[in-house]
């Protein structure tokens, strides 16, 4: 049995004069987290509607937890959860008639689908809130409903389609609590997001969608390797030695590059930079900086963040990438 | 949010397979369908007014309005005439907020997560039919009860009036079917209500509801023949104040089977094409 719980290829889809999908392969190995990323109108949505049965594409085969989407709809229906860009619940429902009634329609008993939202309404802190009608929820409570909905049913693959778009940062933690949960207790997630904070906090794999196709499939660290390389970053205790950090740094630099202050905008001053090959630099950079006599209160390597990676990737032309991507999806 | 552990889903018997086969696995959804509808209903009454208020309105307006002068000045026997047939219209016309609702769902995304559950496909739409029932009963209740208190009487009997109201309520579960097509085709729901009324008021109004068929012109004539609200309001007539019933019953209960035939898979169609 294959590993992996998501396949789709080639899928196509046009809507009038937009080719929403141009061919998009997508994999999901199980038990993990799915970043798909891309900008608005990149074709996050309607992936996400394909695979959720929602959607026939034009071209294509996708299959969800061994079954085929466009074969085999109700057996795919009973085995994922969706929670839509839109918090699709019944506002005129209470949160324990929303949730019934979803556990109904998923052939659950009257009485297990009570016990069933009344588990998942304290899950989700809306115990208090069970018997008011949903338009009297806040919108984070309004989502945390939506997506107590999609687990109504035990799915073994939760569709996820911007989840957080429009909630503030504490709320937005609490739903990565959530899908976290749910990964420990062997569920697969696909998520789409505009957050490159939120990919790199949940995701085990991300694709980037643009225009309707692939241009990268990697993990985030992965992607991070791609686009940037490794930053060397050091700050002298003493700013006045900042001058002599640079000289030390230089000496590690990358081929063709050299170190520089930190100037970006909100960064605090006083650190100096330098693009790296690889970890080893720090054997040199270390004793050389002791020798110079540069105390520093900060010395660190990073990956690019997945903001510059993004960037990198969607402003490129994504044809050239393409021919990268069908290797490694 | 707590950390409490859900337990992960029991595995018994095949999850393939709907709960006592298919047509059991139908008739269960569309019931809790349509106990949401019925749901919504309770919890915005005022969205009933157009088979409470209105009908009672319309019935007032045109029975002393034209009652004077149409029935050579005999009111009551105007309303005895009339009543059957305002009953009929608002029938016809009570179909209409239903496929403004079910646009209206479909716009917020409600129907997305149906669609991604294992009912059948028409699950969603025949559950809100369904729960029309309701409206349907309560236009015949209110017009019935609202008359009786302006001097209408049944003239036949129990029996009879009650099977105007069951036939009423039948025929308003197969009309509604344009509706619901419509519903699916239209972009917003202001559009269901613009294009149902352009659909609806010709066949409420040029019919047998408000003045005999024969004082009309020739042509007016050759439509009322053809629209199916004429049989109907004939039949309601026979049962709820005496004249022929079986051949109107006849025709009524075509034109219903032939609403169903047409409209239903009109409707599913389209609702399976609204991405």
């Amino acid at each position: 049995m294959s590993d992996l719980v998501v396949r789709a290829e080639g899928l196509r889809k046009r809507f009038g004069k937009t080719q929403a999908l141009d061919g998009v392969d997508l994999a999901m190995r199980r038990g993990t987290v799915l970043g798909v990323l891309g900008p608005n109108g990149a074709g996050k949505t309607t992936a996400v509607r394909v695979l959720a049965t929602l959607l026939r594409p034009d071209e294509g085969t996708a299959e969800v937890a061994g079954i085929d989407v466009l074969r085999q709809p109700q057996r795919v229906r009973r085995r994922i959860g969706l929670t839509g860009q839109y918090a699709s619940v019944d506002e005129d429902l209470t949160g324990t008639q929303n949730l019934v009634l979803i556990g109904q329609l998923l052939d659950l008993t009257t009485s297990d689908a009570k016990k069933r939202a009344a588990e998942l309404l304290e899950w989700f802190d809306l115990a208090e809130a069970a018997g008011r009608q949903a338009k009297t929820y806040s919108g984070g409570m309004r989502r945390r409903l939506d997506l107590a909905a999609s687990l109504v049913g035990h799915p073994e693959v939760i569709f996820l389609d911007e989840p957080t778009t429009g909630l503030d940062p504490a709320k937005r933690e609490d739903m990565w609590g959530v899908v976290r949960t749910q990964v420990t207790q062997g569920a697969s997630v696909l998520l789409t997001t505009q957050y490159l904070e939120e990919a790199d906090a949940l995701a085990d794999e991300i694709v980037v969608i643009n225009q309707g196709r692939v241009i990268a499939h990697d993990s985030p660290d992965g992607l991070k390797r791609r686009v940037g390389g490794l930053t060397l970053r050091v700050r002298p205790a003493d700013p006045s030695r900042v001058p002599d950090a640079l000289r030390v740094l230089d000496a590690v630099a990358a081929q063709g590059t050299s170190a520089s202050a930190d100037t970006a905008a909100g960064a605090r001053p006083g650190a100096v930079s330098v693009p790296v090959t690889d970890d080893y630099v720090l054997d040199e950079a270390v004793p050389a900086l002791r020798r110079a006599g540069v105390e520093v209160t900060e010395l660190a390597l990073h990956l690019p963040s997945l903001d510059e990676v993004f960037h990198a990737l969607t402003e490129g032309a994504p044809q050239a990438n393409q021919q990268k991507e069908d290797e490694l999806v | 949010m707590t950390t409490l552990d859900i337990p992960v889903r029991p595995i018994t018997g095949d999850i393939d397979r709907p709960r006592g086969g298919p047509v059991a696995a139908l008739a269960r959804h569309s019931v809790a369908l349509a106990r949401r509808s019925l749901i919504k209903t309770v919890r915005t009454p005022e969205a009933l007014i157009d088979v409470t208020l209105q009908p009672v309105i319309f019935l007032l307006l045109f029975t002393y309005l034209f009652g004077g002068a149409i029935a050579g000045g005999d009111r009551h026997a105007y309303l005895q005439f009339l009543l059957p047939g305002m009953l009929a219209q608002s029938l016809a016309m009570g179909g209409i907020a239903l496929g403004q609702n079910l646009n209206a769902d479909i716009e917020k995304g409600v129907f997305d997560r149906f669609r991604s559950l294992p009912v059948a496909r028409s699950a969603p739409l025949v559950g809100a039919v369904a729960a029309d029932i309701v409206r349907y009963l309560t236009v015949c209740l209110v017009m019935l009860g609202f008359g009786t208190v302006m001097g209408f009487r049944v003239e036949t009997g129990f029996v009879p009036a009650v099977a105007a109201v069951a036939l009423s309520i039948a025929f308003g579960l197969c009309f509604c079917w344009i509706s619901v097509w419509v519903g699916m085709l239209v972009r917003t729901s202001g559009a269901v209500q613009g294009v149902m009324f352009l659909l609806v008021f010709p066949l409420a109004f040029g019919s047998n509801v408000f003045v005999a068929t024969n004082t009309l012109p020739g042509w007016l004539q050759a439509f009322v023949h053809v629209n199916p609200i004429t049989p109907l309001v004939a039949t309601i007539r026979g049962l709820l104040v005496g004249g022929p019933v079986a051949g109107h019953l006849m025709a009524t209960l075509a034109w219903m089977a032939g609403l169903l035939l047409v409209f239903v898979p009109l409707a599913l169609r389209a609702y399976a094409r609204r991405a």
